[in-house]
């Protein structure tokens, strides 16, 4: 099967020709097939950001490529503006972007500009505002009467409403509560589902991206430090670690207890480390 | 792109021009003007030009970003230039092309115009590049200090446009970050009639707007936590004192004025 998305490459330079010229990304290259979950861990100022807006053509690379279905998104403007609606672009703390009277009207604002029917539209929005669970009736109200977790909502479905067939994310569960959290990330995993979508996410959490992702990719010094399985990217924990990243506690803690002489497997997630715990111990653990 | 605009901008640095009192930049500044436009002949630019490179060289701001300023300033040097040319009335006729006349005078009052033009608006810079806005605000108020006496604002005001300075960076920012994403949404900002690209700014302008509010309300609330309640008993930490080079700066200043007048007097 060929990628949906090809990085060839990648080299951006912040203000080319300035004293303040500087590397925002060094011979990025990667390639994202259809349907995957791929996470993006990065200290701040690694080039997370950078590299994100160039997949949808916001930013034009300084050299290197970017291929969508095979066809590079800078052939010609009609490529450039089509990326902009298969690739959906959701920045962090998105909620403030919101600008219309009614939340519906909101949502619509994406499909609108890719000058479909009205119907088509229609249906877009609510089929949009009911991956991230909106109400009919919260469709009418301004967004700005909304939380702040709501809003959020809002924002992520005008972006699910162009159906893109990658779905970026900068962060999407910063600033939020636990419920709203997982809420958020049930959401994007259920849109992921239904249209067979890539999702592309930025997160802090290693625990969320041990749990969420098929695939790590790991920016550090705005190369591409590390790209593979969580699997395969925790078990350089020392080298994370000296990039200012992390490995989920629950590594951390199985890593110790094999230090300690005790023979466990590496694990990842919580449910893999009740799994590990029943197995050496004969099923005899409570989550 | 926004992120060019230099405006205000502030180049730190430690040069006799950047440690001068904020106040006696501000009077300079005033003082420079009003020989700028006192100033009539040859001779006397030739002067005001050396005082400004002078004062450009101590200030160690390189020259290429005063030019860089001027960027904006070009239409309106050329349309002075243009209407100097062509209107203005004189006795030796260089050129005539049916009802354009181009004189001497008219070439001479072109040139002086521009270059005064040009004059005052890189001394208006050398200052904003030199003085920080805090230092700026600070000068002003003290200046303007004595109008308190019939009941100015003088600290609410320049408390505010303290606050405006400290905010451009930070919209622009702001600005930038939501452009980008409404282009995610297919937004266009580049084609259509004016009427569409007037339309397209809403969504621009309505988050700004929204944040600038938010930005507002947030800033009072933590001025409020710290107790400010206007300039009354207020203290300073650094308090404005005159220096050795102040004092000389005024001289030169004095000296520039006297001289310009001579000059002029004697229609140089």
């Amino acid at each position: 099967m060929e990628p949906i998305l090809q990085v060839k490459n990648l080299n951006h330079l912040y203000s080319a020709g300035t004293p303040f010229e500087h590397k925002a990304l060094e011979e990025v290259s990667f390639s994202v097939n259809r349907g995957e979950f791929i996470g993006i861990i990065g200290h701040t100022g690694s080039g997370k950001s950078t590299l994100m807006q160039h997949l949808n053509g916001l930013l034009k690379p300084t050299s290197g490529d970017i291929l969508l279905d095979g066809k590079s998104i800078w052939a010609d403007k009609a490529s450039t503006r089509q990326a902009r609606f298969r690739v959906g672009l959701v920045f962090q703390y998105p909620e403030y972007q919101l600008f219309e009277e009614t939340v519906y009207k909101d949502i619509a604002f994406g499909p609108k500009n890719m000058k479909l029917s009205a119907e088509e539209v229609d249906r877009r929005v609510r089929e949009a505002a009911g991956f991230v669970g909106l109400t009919e009736k919260q469709l009418e109200v301004s967004p700005f009467d909304l939380s702040g977790g709501q809003k959020r909502r809002v924002a992520i479905a005008g972006v699910i409403a162009m159906e893109p067939e990658v779905l970026i994310l900068d962060e999407p569960t910063a600033g939020l509560d636990p419920v709203g959290r997982e809420g958020i990330l049930k959401n994007i995993e259920d849109y992921r589902k239904a249209k067979n979508a890539t999702i592309m996410m930025v997160s802090h959490s290693m625990e969320d991206v041990a749990r969420l992702t098929d695939r790590l990719l790991v920016m550090n010094h705005s190369r591409l430090a590390f790209d593979g399985t969580p699997a395969e990217v925790f078990t350089h924990a020392e080298e994370l670690v000296e990039m200012g990243l992390s490995i989920p506690q629950v590594t951390q803690v199985f890593l110790h207890l094999r230090k300690m002489g005790v023979k466990v497997e590496n694990v990842y997630t919580i449910e893999q480390a009740i799994a590990e715990l029943k197995r050496i111990r004969g099923g005899d653990v409570h989550a | 792109m926004l992120k060019d605009i230099t405006l205000g901008q502030y180049f730190p640095g430690k040069s006799p021009i950047h440690l001068l009192d904020p106040r006696t930049k501000l009077i300079m500044l005033v003082v420079y003007i009003v020989a700028l436009f006192i100033a009539s002949g040859w001779v006397s630019y030739a002067l005001m030009l050396v005082f400004l490179a002078a004062v450009i060289k101590i200030s160690t701001i390189p020259f290429k970003s005063i030019l860089r300023g001027m960027k904006p300033l070009v239409m309106i040097l050329v349309f002075t230039g243009i209407l100097n040319i062509f209107f203005t009335a004189g006795e030796t006729v260089w050129l005539k092309l049916g009802f354009i006349t181009i004189t001497k005078e008219g070439v001479i009052r072109a040139v002086f115009m521009m270059a005064r033009i040009l004059m005052l608006v890189s001394g208006t810079f050398l200052m904003t590049y030199t003085t920080s806005p805090i230092a700026l605000t600070d000068g002003l108020e003290s200046l303007m200090n004595p109008l308190k006496k019939i009941k100015v604002p003088v600290h609410e005001l320049s408390m505010m446009m303290c606050i405006a300075l400290r905010f451009i960076p930070t919209l622009i920012e702001e600005t930038d970050k939501i452009m980008s994403a409404q282009k995610a949404r297919g937004a266009d900002f580049e084609s259509g009639s004016i009427i569409d690209r007037a339309k397209a700014l809403i969504p621009i302008l309505v988050p700004l707007f929204i944040s600038a509010f938010r930005r507002a309300d947030e800033l009072a609330t933590a001025m409020e936590c710290r107790c400010y309640q206007g300039g009354d008993g207020r203290t300073k930490m650094k308090i404005l004192r005159y220096h050795r080079w102040d004092f000389y700066a005024f001289g030169v200043g004095a000296l520039l004025v006297a001289a310009v007048v001579t000059l002029t007097s004697f229609g140089l």
